[in-house]
């Protein structure tokens, strides 16, 4: 029954095939929030990882450093189980916005620090003798330069961040891993292991992979962009 | 009163002591050339005047007002502009919006006024045809003329070059210089960091000559390239005027 080409395991699925959209719908839900909530983090502490000041960077850079060094599962399990027996349990649901954002922050912020840092220095330098303060130069002529830089790796980023939904599984989420594996367990619908994990694959590449390869086409052709304007340049000085 | 005075100001890198007391005052509408061998301060000098390097002591007044790091960027938008060696001009915009950027966002002028003035000024640059290309597809010493018109558009009291022309080919030098020389006939106070001799010649009111993060020697042009008083800035003219 659980064999691959068995046309009753297929067609078990297709009877059940609400729970595969109910596992989508919520890792969709859930990597939006996660979104927001990391491209929030990411935002303020890139912010400060290029501020200059010794402090902001080094608390963003402890942030970072932690969460890109200790497992994603460990961070669920803690923030799950440390907070339901602290006596304030946020439930599986929040606990998949908050790890998630938090965990997928950290990227964000390396991202955007990264893209920052890809500005010349002379930018800041031009705008500010021009007498923009901090949010004006932000605003008008260092994110307008850096957004092309930042927006392909932030598109990688968030392809993880939606396959990263399945580790909720670990906490018993709702996700599309996790209802897969509740389906291929369950007393009534179990044993469809091989098709059932098949289809789960099939809509997590349907999503993940056209966003990874827009990203990479777009990298693709900003460089092409630049190589041209550096050939130009090379032209007119020869 | 002076325009711009540099008190007792040092300026320190790590343990590298750059500025060592220096004492400056320029005048309203004064030209000033400084001069001197590499890593002697020049730029270290003009970059004070803006705060783009805050002192490490002393204190720098521009029209009366002492600059601090709390009212440099108000004080910086109302009466400085500076023109880099690097040019420095935004390249995610059009010629026409690096002029209009800073009137417009910070000087609370409409578009159309904007506008005016950005044309008016790349009139006197001689680059009206460039105002709807992007910087990089001009040469060197048009980005440095747009920069030029760009420091123009804030109507700043105060220009600050700092080495205009130590990036270009030899041959577009002159086509910046003498649109520094053209504005050098207005009531512009400009400070001016540069190896190019002939023009501190012939544009300078006062001539400073900096070594090792002091000023050395100071006075008319007339003054240095006749009858300097020290012995290091004879050498560096022996060595730069052949």
């Amino acid at each position: 029954m659980s064999g691959l080409f068995s046309p009753r395991a297929w067609n078990k699925i297709w009877i059940y095939k609400g729970t595969f959209l109910v596992g989508l719908l919520n890792t969709m839900k859930t990597a939006v929030v996660a979104l927001l909530i990391a491209l929030t983090l990411g935002i303020i502490f890139g912010l400060m990882a290029t501020s200059g000041k010794k402090l902001l960077k080094a608390i963003s850079r402890v942030y970072v450093e932690i969460i890109q060094n200790t497992p994603i599962l460990l961070q669920m399990c803690f923030l799950y189980y440390a907070l339901a027996f602290s006596g304030h349990s946020p439930g599986i649901i929040v606990t998949g916005f908050l790890a998630l954002g938090i965990y997928t922050g950290a990227y964000m912020a390396e991202v955007i620090r990264t893209g920052i840092e890809s500005v010349p220095k002379g930018q800041f330098e031009a705008a500010a003798a021009q007498g923009f303060g901090y949010v004006g130069q932000m605003y008008y002529i260092i994110i307008p330069q850096s957004i092309k830089v930042i927006l392909p790796p932030m598109t990688n980023v968030i392809v993880n961040m939606i396959k990263n939904t399945s580790c909720l599984y670990i906490v018993g989420g709702a996700d599309l891993l996790s209802l897969t594996y509740s389906f291929v367990t369950g007393e009534n619908t179990g044993g469809s292991y091989a098709p059932a994990y098949i289809v789960c694959g099939i809509i997590f590449f349907l999503i993940c992979f056209p966003l990874s390869s827009f990203a990479s086409m777009w990298e693709t052709s900003l460089k092409k962009r630049e190589q041209k304007v550096f050939q130009n340049n090379a032209l007119k000085e020869a | 009163m002076a325009m711009i005075k540099l008190e007792n100001v040092n300026k320190y890198f790590g343990d590298l002591h750059v500025l060592k007391d220096v004492n400056l005052e320029v005048e309203e509408g004064e030209k000033l050339v400084i001069i001197g061998p590499s890593g002697s301060g020049k730029s270290t000098t003009v970059r004070c005047m803006n705060f783009l390097e805050t002192p490490s002591s002393g204190h720098v007044y521009i029209d009366g007002t002492e600059l601090t790091p709390k009212n440099k960027t108000k004080v910086v938008r109302d009466l400085t502009s500076m023109v880099f060696q690097q040019f420095n001009l935004y390249p995610h915009m059009t010629v026409l919006k690096n002029l209009t950027l800073a009137p417009m966002k910070l000087h609370h002028k409409s578009k159309k006024e904007a506008e005016e003035l950005a044309y008016h000024y790349l009139d006197i640059v001689g680059l009206r045809d460039k105002a709807d290309v992007y910087p990089t597809t001009l040469s060197g010493g048009q980005q440095q003329r747009i920069a030029i018109a760009r420091a123009l558009c804030t109507q700043s009291k105060i220009i600050l070059f700092d080495e205009p022309t130590s990036a270009l080919d030899p041959e577009t030098i002159q086509e910046v210089l003498d649109v520094m020389i053209k504005l050098a006939k207005e009531n512009i106070t400009m400070v001016v960091v540069t190896h190019e001799m002939g023009f501190a010649r012939e544009v300078a009111d006062r001539i400073v000559f900096m070594a090792d993060g002091q000023i050395i020697e100071s006075g008319t042009p007339e003054h240095f390239f006749t009858n300097p008083e020290s012995d290091r800035v004879k050498q560096f003219l022996g060595k730069i005027i052949r």
